[in-house]
Formats: structure tokens, C-alpha cells, sequence
């Protein structure tokens, strides 16, 4: 969890991970921002999410992303 | 049957009362038929081109179903399977329907592509053929190309891959996807709905309620005022500003710029008004295609809030499978191996970015005009990226903002720079759109915008305050909707009032609508597309 924080904190510093639910909803992660996080993450984690996964509830909060990056890596 | 033509208001009023007279249950099933005269009365021919669509998609969609439920069958009766065994199974299901989602895509982009780009492709080699003297020119083909291919393939072919990706249930029910597929509102011009987010209120059952019909009715006069009192206004001073360059250059240029902006705004937003204001009077819920897009404070902020269906489109099912695709995984690790990390990671962001607008402008034409306009909101939207870092460092060092001031700034700075990228959409070829944008900046006269030959360009002293008058209307209604819907609002307000607003619309179409200057409602510009 604490190098997808990293991750997601390169894009916007300003953002309160730990609280924040709605990165989506309030159009805080914009669509670069959203295949940056995949870039770093296949990087970091060596898992390739897929377009499928591409959906508002995946990335609107860090926990949510990272249930997927475990639910990915458990699934390979 | 145009949306502005009398046997289309005559068509709607007749739906409207069958549809709440026939039962309940008959609705969509009269919607099907309703859809499908609507497309016969524009050209008979086109039915076979939607027929087929609709037909194949919706095999390939129940092909790619069968075989999820033969793999849920066949791990129910195999519990005994390993992880492994399980996982190879589920690998060869998956790979028969990524074939057949395929087949599916290559049948009918083929056909989009076959009807729509074989005369450029043509066009390109002939100047080829005359450039390198290698002999004749090749013919022209003259295909009856369907009225909104465009919008009806993208929407079924968004259908079969979300049934691919199992985001969203296949529809069992051929006749309920045929309509689906062709819903007469948003056959011409979009929205490009998805099928999750209009099947369940499409298929509804829909008792007759005033409101509903009453704030329908109210969206499509919305939708003729734009269109018949603005967009066909302004389209005479464009028409005659684009078509004599020689003759208008320098500030007419900028003129032709700004009329453009507005004319396409209203006549794109006008039709999407009376699309989606038909759908409502029949309690359709349709997804909205625009949200004050002229209020953007940046280009990637425009492009989020116009033709807002079309966008997602490009970024659900080309951006994004582009950019998390393994060689596209694969590239990004070779190039920041390579190229280090500042470059490295940028290289498949704007590969896919690049494919994502050459194929948003080769969609809205068959012509480099279009394709160098989606090259150019490419260019400019990177620069935006790439600068971002500058913009924040400018706004925390002189407090700017938030500041009413810098947000009209901004606005205005939006405006401008995406009516400069639409130019390479009005004039007849790329060379001449840079020729007069140059034009523009050297030989630009403020003066000439409030002399007395503005009004030698089809447009009388009259005109021009009706149009004033409308677009300040437009602007008011905008800033009013801000904090909600605008219907809503005046709803709440005496009925006299209500009926007062709407009979004065009804009014301004009819007195102001531009019917008798020369102009030929033929066409909304989103049509041809």
C-alpha cells in the first residue's frame, strides 16, 4: 500500500489518499493521470490491469485500487 | 425526415399519442416500428445497413454469452478442476470470445469503413497517381452511405465489447436490441448512448404523466430555438465568409472564426436538445452529450464537457485499451529502460493519445481537414500536459486562482483556442486554413468587425440583434443552469409564468426562425458524421 500512496501522491500531492473516495466522482484523476497510476503500477507491482477494470469504483479511492492490485496479483 | 421539417413534428405528435394510448407493454414495441419508418422515410435504403448491425452484433453478443454459460456449466461440473486446469479452461473461453468480439468489430468498422473512407482513400491515390505521372485515376464509388452510420455502429459496437468484457447482460431479445440500435432520437446525431445506461428506462413501461410530456416539450422548443433562430442565422455569414476567402481575409477571418463557434454550438447542442427532449416527453432518460462546454477553463476540460458520449467512446474503448495493452506494458518498460524515466513514461500515453484524436478526427470526416484538426487538439492538449507543472507554479505565485477575473480569462482563452483548431473544419482544404489563419494575424483590422460591410454578408442590422439577443439568452440559461436544472425551476414557478416562457420561445421560433433569408435547414452539421 505505502508505494501505491507514493504512486498516487507523484500526481497530486495535494490529495488526502487515506481519506479521499471519490478520485473519480469529483474528476480528481483525469484520464493521463489513470494510465499513469497503470504504467507505475505494472512497474511496481508487475500486474497489468486490464481496460475492464477501468471503472469508477476501482479508482475512486486508494484502498479500492489496491484490492485490485491484490485481487489481480491473486487471480495470476 | 429532418428534426426540423414539418412531417417530423407531425411524426412526433403522432407517436406521442400512440404511444400512451396503445398498452403499456406495446411501447417499445411500437417505438421499434416508430424507429424504423422514421429511417425508411430518410432513404429506404438504409434499413438494410442497420438491419445487419443490429442483427450481427446481437448474434456475436449471444455467441460471446453462450460461451460464458458454457464455462460456468462446465466448472460446475468439474469442481474437482485444479487452479491451474480451472485457469487454462477460462483462458480458451476467453480467447473464443475475444474472436468473436473481433469478427464482430472488423464486420461492421468494415462496413463504416468501406462506406464512408473509400472515395478519400481514392482521392489520396489519385493525387498520388497525377504527383508521379503513373497513369489514369482511379473512379469514385458511389455508395449510399446511412444517415448517422457513424453514431449507430459506435453504439453497438461499444454494446458487443462491454458484452465481452461482462460489464454489461446480453440482450436475449433480438427485436429489443434492434431497437436499441436504431431509437430514432439518437439516430442522427447521438448521444452515443451505452446499453446499460438507456435499456432499463427504453424498455420501461411509461404511464402518461404532464410533467414528463410538458418539460419534453419544453426541451425540444429549446432545441429549435438554437437551431432555427441561431445556428441558421449565423450559418449565412459563414457560408459567405468560407466560401470567398480572396474576399475575406484579415479580421473577417476571426469574424468567420467566432460565427463558427457559435453557430455550431447551437445548431450540435439544438439537435441534441430536441433528441434528448423527444426521448424525455416519451420518459426516456437519455445521457447528456454537453455541459456548458463554453465554460471550460482549459482544452481537456472542453473535451470533458463536449460531445461528452463521443469522448468517453474514445477513451473507454481506444484510449484506454491502447495504453494497458502488454505491448503497450512492454514498450513502456523497453522506453524507460531506454529513454529514461521523464520520457519513458510518457511514450505510451501519447502514442495513445495520438491514435485516439487521428481517429476522433477521421471520424467526423473523410478528409485531412478533420484530420489535422484532431492532430492539432492532440498537439495542444499535450502542450496543456506538459505545462501543467508552469500553471501551477503561475497560480501559487500570483494568487490567481479562483479569481473571477483569471476564470473569465481563462474561459475566454479556451473559447478562442478551440474556434482557431475548429477553422481547419470551414475552410475547403488545410493549406487555405493556414493561409487565412496567417491572413488573420497580419492583416487584421479591428475596425472592419463594426464597419458597414458586416452587413453585406447576408445578414441585415435585424439579424444581428436577434443573434445578439439569442446568445445572450443562451449565456443567461447557462449561467442559471449552473445550480441545476432550469425546468425544474420553472416548474416550481406559477403556472401563467410557465406557460408564459414557453409560449415566448414558441414565439421567437416562429417570428425569428431564419426560414425566409435563404437559408436550407438541410442539414445539422452532426448529421453528415
Amino acid at each position: 500500500m505505502e508505494e501505491l500512496l507514493e504512486i498516487l501522491k507523484e500526481l497530486h500531492p495535494e490529495v488526502d489518499y487515506e481519506t479521499c473516495t471519490t478520485l473519480i466522482d469529483d474528476k480528481i484523476l483525469d484520464s493521463f493521470d489513470i494510465v499513469s497510476i497503470i504504467s507505475e503500477v505494472n512497474e511496481e507491482y508487475d500486474v497489468a490491469i486490464p481496460a475492464e477494470e477501468i471503472v469508477p469504483e476501482n479508482f475512486n479511492s486508494a484502498q479500492a485500487l489496491y484490492a485490485l492490485i491484490e485481487r489481480l496479483m491473486d487471480e495470476d | 425526415m429532418l428534426f426540423t421539417s414539418y412531417s417530423f413534428i407531425a411524426f412526433i405528435i403522432i407517436l406521442l399519442v400512440l404511444y400512451y394510448l396503445v398498452p403499456k407493454k406495446w411501447q417499445w414495441s411500437l417505438l421499434l416500428i416508430a424507429s424504423y419508418v422514421f429511417y425508411f422515410l430518410c432513404d429506404a435504403r438504409y434499413l438494410i445497413y442497420i438491419s445487419f448491425t443490429s442483427i450481427s452484433t446481437w448474434g456475436f453478443g449471444m455467441l460471446i454469452e453462450r460461451q460464458g454459460k458454457k464455462q460456468d456449466d462446465y466448472l460446475k461440473e468439474h469442481k474437482e478442476l485444479g487452479r491451474e486446469e480451472k485457469k487454462q479452461y477460462k483462458a480458451g473461453i476467453k480467447s473464443k470470445k475475444r474472436h468473436a468480439m473481433v469478427l464482430c468489430l472488423v464486420i461492421n468498422l468494415g462496413i463504416l469503413a468501406v462506406l464512408k473512407y473509400t472515395n478519400f482513400v481514392i482521392h489520396n491515390i489519385n493525387g498520388a497517381i497525377r504527383s508521379f505521372g503513373w497513369g489514369s485515376p482511379l473512379t469514385f464509388v458511389n455508395f449510399v452511405v446511412p444517415m448517422g452510420i457513424s453514431f449507430y455502429t459506435f453504439k453497438s459496437m461499444g454494446y458487443i465489447i462491454d458484452v465481452y468484457r461482462g460489464t454489461c447482460k446480453t440482450e436475449k431479445n433480438l427485436f429489443r436490441y434492434m431497437l436499441f440500435v436504431s431509437f430514432f432520437p439518437q439516430l442522427v446525431q447521438g448521444p452515443i448512448s451505452r446499453y446499460n445506461d438507456l435499456s432499463e428506462s427504453l424498455f420501461a413501461q411509461h404511464a402518461f404523466e404532464f410533467k414528463t410530456l410538458w418539460f419534453g416539450i419544453q426541451r425540444i422548443l429549446w432545441g429549435f430555438f438554437k437551431k432555427l433562430v441561431i445556428a441558421d442565422r449565423m450559418l449565412i455569414a459563414v457560408n459567405t465568409l468560407k466560401d470567398n476567402p480572396e474576399q475575406y481575409g484579415g479580421a473577417y477571418v476571426f469574424a468567420l472564426m467566432m460565427f463558427y463557434a457559435f453557430q455550431l454550438y447551437a445548431d450540435f447542442t439544438g439537435g441534441i436538445d430536441i433528441a434528448i427532449g423527444v426521448s424525455n416527453a416519451m420518459g426516456i432518460s437519455v445521457a447528456e452529450n454537453f455541459e456548458r462546454p463554453y465554460f471550460s477553463k482549459n482544452i481537456k476540460e472542453y473535451w470533458n464537457r463536449w460531445h461528452i458520449t463521443m469522448g468517453t467512446w474514445f477513451t473507454d474503448y481506444i484510449f484506454y485499451p491502447i495504453t494497458v495493452c502488454k505491448p503497450m506494458l512492454k514498450l513502456s518498460k523497453a522506453s524507460r529502460k531506454h529513454l529514461g524515466e521523464v520520457i519513458g513514461k510518457r511514450v505510451p500515453v501519447y502514442l495513445s493519445a495520438f491514435v485516439v484524436w487521428f481517429t476522433t478526427g477521421l471520424w467526423h470526416g473523410a478528409s485531412w481537414n478533420f484530420i489535422v484538426w484532431g492532430l492539432m487538439n492532440f498537439v495542444v492538449i499535450m502542450i496543456t500536459q506538459e505545462l501543467k507543472p508552469l500553471y501551477v507554479r503561475f497560480h501559487n505565485r500570483f494568487h490567481v486562482d479562483g479569481k473571477r477575473w483569471y476564470d473569465g480569462f481563462q474561459v475566454i482563452r479556451t473559447i478562442l483556442l478551440m474556434s482557431a483548431i475548429r477553422m481547419f473544419d470551414v475552410y475547403r482544404d488545410v493549406p487555405l486554413t493556414f493561409q487565412m489563419m496567417g491572413n488573420m494575424v497580419t492583416h487584421f483590422h479591428i475596425s472592419t468587425l463594426f464597419s458597414s460591410s458586416m452587413l453585406a454578408l447576408g445578414l441585415t442590422g435585424v439579424d444581428y440583434i436577434i443573434l445578439l439577443a439569442g446568445l445572450v439568452i443562451l449565456f443567461t440559461f447557462s449561467m442559471v443552469q449552473r445550480s441545476g436544472s432550469v425546468r425544474e425551476k420553472l416548474w416550481c414557478k406559477p403556472v401563467p409564468v410557465q406557460y408564459l416562457a414557453a409560449f415566448l420561445l414558441l414565439l421567437a421560433i416562429i417570428l425569428f426562425g431564419a426560414y425566409s433569408i435563404g437559408y436550407d435547414s438541410s442539414q445539422f452539421i452532426y448529421n453528415q458524421f
